[in-house]
């Protein structure tokens, strides 16, 4: 018998806990070519601003020890264009769809929201963590009090539950966590990418050419796996984990940690259909380790 | 639905310093290949190497379900995959990009290509032999001169430029196409190389008015359009926008593209 893969975040049933992150799978369409988007049990799509984004310039990848580093700078259509063009094609598929929000004020991530209230999506996913922007972003994940601030605004405006996206890059992770659910967030992503920079040591140069750029992929995974540990100590509301997941025991390690499901990241972009191999590589760990609900899986580390 | 596709190696060969040519088993890939595209392959052997690296395809084989690829040794990355044997599994995904195309009334062809460029524009040479082409290969000196057995074959009129002049014209490769430009005027250009020669390509399509696409190369995520890490600036009106290399490119017109400093390696 199949295992009972579903779980429930912030009242939402996913089918499973697999999750493609934000900024690595698009708005779905590429990789639907290659991976059947119904069987990923929810999509996070690219970061979206009100306006349209140029972006960072080129180059903005370098590959690090088992890593990448990525200066992307939320390059996107703007909100408006995915609304008409995108979301369409993507509400097709039978996933959740989570909505990524970059404001650089509190007005504009409010406007965002607002902009989704009566679409048909599952949840929004407030990043208050990418590296790679001057204004709004990272700023706004690493002091408590703008992080309660800019989540109480949003759940005004917010037609759909809230999730909000933590960067790793701050002291202590427990008090923005604690911000987020005193903000009456309904549920915490994390990690973002961790700040880092690579040196091209022949020319003297940075590789990337926003010299720093976000540092992902399996290279990152202790510090996320301490960061779920940590938060799911402090707080009640779901935590969505993330951070260089690329097998299914690596999401289990996640999930024993404390999340309620996984965000697949630099993995989609080695493997086009990572999120489905990781599926199937979770359902096998429960069938051989005799676990019939993921559900017993949340939490479950023995300490 | 495609996916990555585990293919074997059937044959690598040292063409000139630290330049390799792999052929690879890919019926899938040898049948759909266009002039241009390119497959992105994972680093066997050492999966703390995430990115997968992106070749372009020198030949296609759909009777024998081969491909071929050409490659230069510029880091550790590259150096593993040299090291690979016939009968080793490489991690395959492909044929991605958009290719060359080629109007129907396309009479003269100029296929011009310098450095890393050569390998690229190979199989734009042998592909489109219905039309009459003329072939411009640079290189930097004799070592570095492969494939001009391979170019005579294709195309019909084949010029070499070394910058030492130990093979053919001394000089630039561009220099040689400026003289051939005051004589000739094609239908079309195709070029790949280095991002000083694309510059200078891209003047002369406009100074000679010869529709010309550029083969782009820049460090690359996904390949398949999904990332948006492997950028180009193109013009959008007065102002400019980022266009996808994997997915929009890598061939783009040259009056759209606008070049910049790249990580080019070669």
């Amino acid at each position: 018998m199949r295992p009972q893969t579903s779980v429930e975040i912030c009242g939402i049933k996913f089918k499973n806990p697999v999750i493609a992150a934000s900024g690595t799978f698009s708005f779905g369409i590429e990789h639907a070519e290659y991976t059947d988007l119904n069987r990923i049990g929810g999509i996070a799509v690219k970061g979206l601003t009100l306006e349209p984004k140029k972006g960072n310039p080129p180059p903005r990848i370098a590959e690090t020890p088992s890593g990448i580093l990525n200066s992307v700078g939320l390059q996107n259509p703007g909100i408006d264009f995915f609304i008409k063009h995108q979301l369409p094609r993507l509400t097709e598929y039978d996933t959740r769809i989570i909505i990524n929000i970059n404001g650089n004020t509190e007005d504009e991530y409010c406007m965002l929201a607002e902009k989704l209230r009566d679409k048909p999506v599952d949840l929004l996913e407030l990043n208050i963590s990418c590296p790679n922007v001057r204004e709004g972003g990272m700023a706004f994940g690493t002091d408590p009090r703008m992080v309660y601030n800019v989540t109480k605004s949003v759940k005004a405006h917010a037609g759909q539950p809230v999730l909000v996206k933590l960067t790793p890059n701050v002291t202590d992770i427990k008090e923005i966590a604690i911000a987020v659910e005193e903000g009456g967030g309904d549920g915490i992503s994390l990690i973002n990418t961790v700040l880092g920079m690579a040196i091209d040591a022949r020319s003297r140069k940075p590789i990337l050419a926003n010299v720093v750029g976000g540092l992902s992929g399996p290279a990152i995974k202790p510090i996320a796996l301490r960061m779920v540990w940590e938060v799911s100590n402090v707080v009640t509301i779901p935590i969505v984990g993330m951070g260089g997941i690329v097998t299914g025991e690596d999401a289990v390690e996640f999930l024993l940690a404390g999340a309620t499901a996984v965000g697949v990241g630099t993995a989609n972009l080695i493997t086009p259909d990572a999120c489905i191999d990781i599926v199937h590589q979770l359902e096998e760990y429960m069938i051989n380790n005799g676990i019939k609900d993921i559900n017993e899986l949340i939490g479950g580390l023995i300490v | 639905m495609k996916r990555a596709e585990l293919c074997k190696v059937a044959d690598i060969q040292l063409l000139a310093h630290g330049l390799y040519k792999l052929k690879i088993e890919a019926s899938d890939v040898a049948v759909s290949a266009r002039p241009g595209q390119f497959v992105h392959i994972r680093i066997p052997g050492d999966k703390s190497r995430l990115l997968r690296r992106p070749i372009s395809i020198y030949d296609a084989y759909h009777e024998e379900g081969n491909i071929e690829i050409v490659f230069q040794v510029v880091g550790e990355g590259t150096r593993i995959l040299s090291a690979v044997k016939p009968g080793d599994l490489l991690d395959v995904l492909g044929p991605l990009g958009n290719g060359f195309t080629i109007p129907k009334d396309t009479r003269h062809l100029f296929i011009v290509g310098g450095g890393c460029g050569v390998a690229p524009i190979k199989f734009a040479a042998s592909k489109f032999n219905h039309t009459r082409s003329t072939c411009f290969v640079g290189f930097k000196n004799r070592d570095a001169v492969y494939g001009l057995q391979e170019f005579k074959k294709s195309c019909d009129r084949l010029l070499v430029a070394t910058e030492d002049g130990s093979i053919g014209y001394k000089g630039m490769v561009t220099e040689v196409l400026e003289d051939e430009l005051k004589q000739n005027s094609p239908d079309l250009m195709l070029a790949c190389g280095p991002v000083p020669m694309l510059k200078v390509i891209q003047q002369m399509a406009e100074q000679f008015d010869v529709p010309c696409q550029l083969l782009l190369e820049e460090r690359m995520g996904c390949g398949i359009g999904a990332c948006m890490t492997c950028v180009c600036a193109v013009r959008a009106g007065e102002d400019y926008a980022y266009k996808r290399v994997c997915k929009d490119g890598p061939v783009f017109w040259s009056r759209e593209v606008i070049l910049g400093e790249t990580a080019n390696e070669c």
